[in-house]
């Protein structure tokens, strides 16, 4: 679950994390309000969506009067911004954040993730902030500092000194930089975080140490022990249909094909995908029904699936291990009854009783093809749509 | 012969009251597999489905000798239990548990550096060998005593690879589902490492999917220490960037664990890639026919 800005700042400054000051804003005229309760003759309006890249997109403006503040915010809320990181058709700005402007003298880069590999946290820190810290990895890796912390001793001053040498920090700053990669670390922990970003951490003219833009990520199976975080969720941001899947416990990824797949199992949901476009179609999503496949989730899972107008023709996979063939069959036909599917549907399955199950599809009636396997099923369902 | 759980095996189920705990235990129970103990706080002197209820894990262990733990108990208490049956001196864990927070696994695998105890999972279908024991919920009936090895990362993918091989003869020898989550027990190369020196595995098929680097640490250990021909498939050739799969292990991040990756990986280390998982089971055939 990703946070918006302004949300992950108000996290920072609870831990003594130094941000920008700043306020949101949903109107014009409030806009207005936050910049003369800030003062000063420059602020930063910045679009709130859940993505990078916004500075380049145009999300982030300068304004250097009330009626620039005004004008900015009035351009920004209502719209969508397309970034890099978004889809084509971008993510909706209801809120703006408001700051106050900052007098910058460097730009540094701070990241924090769960490094895989090491079985840690680890942080990264980069004397090229402001940049898209992929392209300085690729280009300059020799500017880029890592390390992991081993969870038994927690964060270690030689750590935050390795990592303010690498920042080329001053004495005064290598101290207020441990305190802040010692709070991070805490935060992490503390709300199960799975990323922060602070791009760009800034010095500014007086020396300081800011966080002039903020991004964090909380773990999505920690939620259930972090009601207060949870209640920071904006599913504005969020695909509407992965988002109905949420609320049915079903794993749903949208894609840009035809080919909707109902599978059981994540490794076989992307398996199945990769099927379809092996044999010369295009997958429409990836729907994991998880293990137990009962006809209520079926039926959801239809109902979403078609809820995509680009859907043609629809394969059923599932390999039915505990759950038997019959009972399985038995769901999808009530299913695609209730719901009225008019696309091809090719089902395969596998399993207990598969004898038992294909029977009852093959005599319900329905536009559904059996298949006898996973190849056979991947190559009907995209003859299905030639 | 097989590895890491045979018919001497003593299980211990962690959560054996709750629902999933007794169904899979019972289905274990009727494939064979000596459940000696089932684990829940409060619940101790008590037997459920013919199997005596300890309170906790040290009791459990003394009373019926169980050398290896099911764990079946919620996301919230799991971290909890793998400790604790570590510490109650079982040789192996296998938890079957989906959605652990992963900072709690973090500190898991920190603390586990402590005991002499392997880890398989979280949120994978557990251990089988098979017609001597089964640990998890795959379903039994499918598996067939032979010589392939099965490592994966997804519970119906290892089901595919698995099924093939019954239907073809080869059989298994004994089938691990690592799990999919980014922070877990055993890896595919320590299931590698056990399968190269058990003497009855002949061939191994290793599943992998997107998200991190383990496929290609894999391919540099079987380039360097295993002589047995491998088969891998790699699922999420055509997942998008930056999108968690299901699986909370299986993204693309950071340019970091695409399918295309880890394919080129474990060619280069030799190992024969097949791109579609209808074909493990016929590729494997094909190697140990050659």
């Amino acid at each position: 679950m990703n946070l918006h800005e302004y949300q992950a700042k108000q996290l920072f400054a609870s831990y003594d994390i130094p941000v920008s000051k700043g306020y949101i804003a949903d109107t014009p005229e409030g806009a207005i309000e936050v910049a003369k309760r800030l003062g000063g003759n420059l602020w930063v309006v910045k679009a709130q969506v859940h993505a990078g890249g916004r500075g380049k997109a145009g999300g982030v403006k300068l304004a250097r009067s009330f009626d620039e503040v005004a004008a900015a915010t009035k351009d920004l809320i209502g719209g969508r911004l397309i970034t890099k990181q978004t889809d084509s058709a971008g993510l909706p700005i209801n809120i703006v954040f408001v700051e106050a402007g900052s007098d910058i003298a460097s730009e540094l880069y701070l990241s924090m993730v769960v490094d895989r590999a090491a079985e840690q946290v680890g942080f990264m820190a980069s004397i090229a902030g402001g940049m898209d810290i992929e392209e300085v990895a690729e280009a300059t890796p020799e500017k880029i500092v890592t390390l992991s912390v081993n969870p038994a001793a927690g964060f270690q001053p030689w750590q935050a000194r390795k990592l303010g040498y690498g920042l080329g920090l001053n004495p005064d700053q290598m101290k207020e930089f441990a305190v802040i990669a010692a709070n991070l670390y805490r935060m992490f922990f503390e709300c199960d975080c799975e990323m922060v970003e602070i791009n760009p951490l800034i010095i500014n003219t007086e020396g300081k140490l800011l966080a002039l833009d903020a991004k964090v990520g909380i773990e999505g199976n920690s939620l259930f022990r972090h009601p207060d975080l949870v209640a920071m969720r904006d599913t504005t941001q969020e695909d509407a249909r992965e988002l109905a899947a949420s609320e049915h416990d079903l794993n749903y990824v949208s894609l840009d094909g035809n080919i909707a797949c109902m599978v059981n199992g994540a490794g076989l949901a992307m398996a199945t995908m990769d099927l379809i476009k092996l044999h010369g179609g295009n997958p429409a999503n990836f729907l994991d029904v998880g293990g137990g496949a009962t006809p209520e989730r079926v039926a959801a899972a239809f109902k979403l699936i078609l809820s995509n107008e680009s859907v043609e023709a629809i394969l059923v996979n599932i390999f039915g291990g505990i759950v038997r063939c019959d009972v399985i069959a038995e769901g999808i036909i009530s299913a695609v009854k209730e719901v009225q599917v008019s696309v091809p549907v090719v089902v395969r399955l596998e399993g207990t009783n598969v004898e038992k199950g294909r029977a009852m599809l093959a005599e319900s009636g329905l536009a559904i093809t059996a298949a006898d396997d996973l190849t056979d099923a991947a190559k009907k369902v995209v003859a299905s749509v030639a | 012969m097989s590895i890491l759980v045979n018919k001497d095996s003593k299980i211990m189920v962690q959560g054996l009251t709750g629902r999933q705990g007794s169904f899979h235990a019972q289905q274990c129970i009727d494939y064979g597999t000596q459940i000696v103990a089932g684990v829940t706080p409060g619940r101790g002197g008590e037997e459920h489905i013919g199997v005596p209820v300890f309170n906790t894990a040290h009791e459990a262990v003394a009373a019926t000798g169980a050398n290896v733990s099911m764990i079946y108990v919620p996301a919230a208490f799991a971290a909890d239990a793998i400790l604790e049956a570590a510490d109650a001196g079982v040789e192996l864990v296998i938890c079957i548990t989906e959605g652990i927070p992963v900072l709690d696994m973090v500190k898991v695998k920190a603390a586990l550096t402590d005991y002499d105890c392997r880890l398989v999972g979280p949120n994978c279908p557990g251990v089988i060998t098979p017609g001597e024991c089964k640990i998890g919920i795959m379903p039994g009936f499918i598996h067939k005593p032979g010589k392939i090895g099965v490592i994966s990362r997804s519970g119906t993918l290892t089901y595919e690879a698995v099924y093939q091989t019954t239907n073809n003869g080869l059989g298994q020898t004994s089938c691990v589902g690592i799990g999919g989550d980014p922070i877990r027990g055993m890896n595919f190369i320590d299931c590698l490492e056990l399968f190269e020196k058990d003497p009855a595995t002949e061939g191994i098929i290793m599943v992998g999917e997107i998200g991190g680097t383990d496929e290609e640490a894999a391919a540099r250990y079987i380039k360097d220490y295993v002589t047995k021909p491998v088969v891998g498939y790699i699922a999420g050739v055509t997942a998008p960037k930056g999108k968690r799969m299901g699986h909370a292990g299986a993204i693309v991040s950071g340019g970091e664990g695409t399918a295309a990756a880890k394919y080129a990986a474990l060619e280069a280390a030799g190992v024969r890639t097949v791109q579609s998982p209808a074909e493990l089971g016929s590729a494997m055939l094909e190697l140990l026919g050659s």
